[in-house]
């Protein structure tokens, strides 16, 4: 049984153009998984399908063999973690107000229990928050919000892991330590689904690239096979620059 | 933490409660012409009966519609993450209105007509409150825009409103007039009972559901990832915020800024937390609303101003100042 299938996963928006075409893809083991392509290409629509946000109008998303939009929502949520691109700047609380909310689908209850604050210092220690726990989220920098939505994400202990450009706003420094967290979450089990812009980040890091173009899959495979230059450059339109080291870790550049 | 939390929940709402409390047991006993102790001590009239059956059913309704306010208020903000969603804001304070005007001019009876004029009030209220909720929905208007529609909805409710006062009898537009200066006035305590069996389990149901209203005050995206159901949260809360913002304004009339003053100055004081922010929002509504009847009763005693008025002449200033420091 796969840890996550799509199947002919169809999605388009009322009025416009159809966003993702039949998509297919399984995925059997713990993984990275980058999702690259270009504006437009369907990959947030496509996590925001696999997190249950929107339904597709054809096709399926399963997760250990059952559909997701049969599930019950804290049920889903308990199997996979969104984190969408920002969340609204003014939220007024603090990093570990934010972070504990990823314990919301453990229960309703009026406070959190032992297990969700073990739960949440675990992600505060993984995503390096310390120095931030009291801190007002709304005063951080894009790059800690981030993080700490990252965080929030690792709190609800979910197995997979749905990510919407997490290293958009982080220095290298950061962004080198986040892709690193994504490998041990893997080594721990998890399956972390990433969309990215960073494609060097992604061919040094993901154990595996889906590569979208106008609502396709035009590539699926490690980046050694899916990131070469004459896919990206049918896909990005721009000549791109392929190096493999020794160990098999993929270095490009783009650009004329 | 989530000790601090419960404790910090405890004592907030220890003291919200113990306002409210002080309040409810002092307010009656002072302003209007004064009372003679002795003779209340003594339960003899007319003293007594004053207290009785005019002082304390005003007190209590106005700890009712003031709880009910404040809490509709912080319920509004949160649902639609905008500071100044309030039930006048959204329309729904004079849809709730446009309902009650409606069936005092169109009823033969009085307009102490309670469940007419309740049921009136409360079909406006949520006529409008189905109104926003499904723009929002069908069209995913920003909260921004409901605003602006509930400024527009505020504008055509409060004209049709001049419209059948102009068009009334004059012994109707005396009534619609009395109805919408707003104010806390003696009532049986029959429907003081009824009101509080409306309005209770909703305060109950908005206290139960503060964790995830923090939650909802993240954004959707966000609230379905972490297994909230945003829509159907939302869909109830409206209810729930109209049916105590319906069910007390067919009693009271409309009373301005109690949604909007109480909730920002506790949420400066408490923080936004609606584990501590929605009792205090409650309690402190209820104890300002009695608060600003007794100020109401005794500043030109032994005339009366309406309770709105003092209620804007406080929340006016304060609101003026929040759109200067948002």
């Amino acid at each position: 049984m796969s840890l996550l299938s799509i199947d002919e996963l169809t999605f388009a928006y009322p009025g416009r153009g159809t966003v993702l075409a039949g998509i297919s893809a399984s995925v059997n083991e713990p993984a990275v998984i980058a999702i690259a392509g270009p504006n437009g290409a369907g990959k947030s629509t496509l996590l925001d399908l696999l997190a249950g946000q929107k339904r597709p109008q054809s096709g399926t998303c399963k997760i250990n063999g059952a559909d997701i939009h049969s599930m019950r929502r804290e049920e889903l949520c308990r199997l996979a973690a969104h984190v969408p691109q920002s969340l609204p700047g003014d939220v007024p609380f603090t990093v570990e107000e934010v972070i504990l909310t990823g314990r919301i689908p453990y229960g309703r209850g009026l406070y959190e229990n032992e297990d969700d604050h073990a739960a949440m210092e675990l992600a505060i220690k993984r995503a390096r928050l310390d120095a931030f726990r009291g801190r007002l989220f709304s005063k951080l920098s894009g790059g800690e919000k981030q993080r700490v939505l990252v965080a929030a994400a690792l709190c609800q202990q979910a197995p997979i892991l749905l990510l919407d450009e997490p290293s958009a706003h982080l220095d290298p420094e950061n962004e080198a330590q986040l892709w690193e967290l994504f490998r041990s979450l893997r080594d721990c089990g998890h399956l972390i689904l990433v969309v990215t812009h960073h494609l060097a980040l992604a061919a040094q890091n993901a154990d595996r690239v889906w590569l979208l173009d106008q609502g396709r899959l035009a590539a699926d495979g490690p980046p050694s096979e899916a990131m070469r230059p004459p896919e990206l450059e049918r896909v990005f339109h721009v000549p791109f620059h392929w190096h493999q080291s020794a160990e098999g870790r993929v270095f490009l550049t783009y650009g004329r | 933490m989530a000790v601090d939390l419960h404790r910090r929940a405890r004592l907030v709402l220890a003291v919200s409660v113990l306002a409210a409390a002080i309040a409810a047991a002092v307010c009656p006993f002072l302003g209007g012409s004064g009372m003679d102790y002795g003779k209340l001590w003594r339960h003899e009239s007319p003293d007594w009966n004053i207290f009785v059956n005019l002082r304390m059913p005003r007190t209590l309704l106005a700890l009712l519609t003031g709880a009910a306010l404040s809490g509709a208020g912080t319920l509004f903000q949160a649902l639609l993450r905008d500071a100044l969603a309030t039930p006048s804001s959204l329309g729904v304070s004079a849809a709730a209105s446009l309902g009650a005007v409606t069936a005092i001019a169109f009823y033969s009876g009085a307009e102490s007509a309670f469940p007419v004029v309740w049921a009136a009030a409360l079909f406006g209220a949520a006529a409008v409150m189905g109104l926003v909720v499904a723009l929002g929905h069908l069209r995913r208007f920003s909260s921004f825009t409901l605003l602006l529609t509930g400024i527009a909805v505020n504008g055509i409710c409060t004209s049709l409103v001049l419209l059948l006062h102009s068009l009334a009898g004059i012994t109707k537009s005396f009534q619609i007039t009395h109805w919408l200066i707003g104010g806390v006035d003696a009532i049986e305590y029959s429907v003081l009972g009824l009101l509080g069996l409306i309005v209770l389990p909703v305060f109950i149901w908005l206290l139960r559901l503060s964790r995830v209203l923090n939650v909802i005050s993240y954004g959707e995206t966000w609230a379905a990832g972490r297994g909230v159901d945003f829509r159907k949260v939302t869909w109830q809360g409206f209810a729930a915020g109209t049916l105590l913002v319906g069910t007390t304004t067919a009693v009271t009339g409309p009373i301005a800024f109690v949604g909007l003053l109480v909730p920002h100055l506790l949420r400066r004081i408490v923080g936004a937390d609606h584990r501590v922010l929605m009792p205090a929002s409650i309690f402190g509504g209820g104890a300002f609303l009695v608060i600003c009847d007794t100020i109401s009763r005794s500043a030109f005693a032994p005339l009366e101003v309406p309770v709105g008025v003092t209620t804007a002449l406080l929340g006016g200033p304060f609101f003026v100042w929040l759109l200067w420091s948002r």
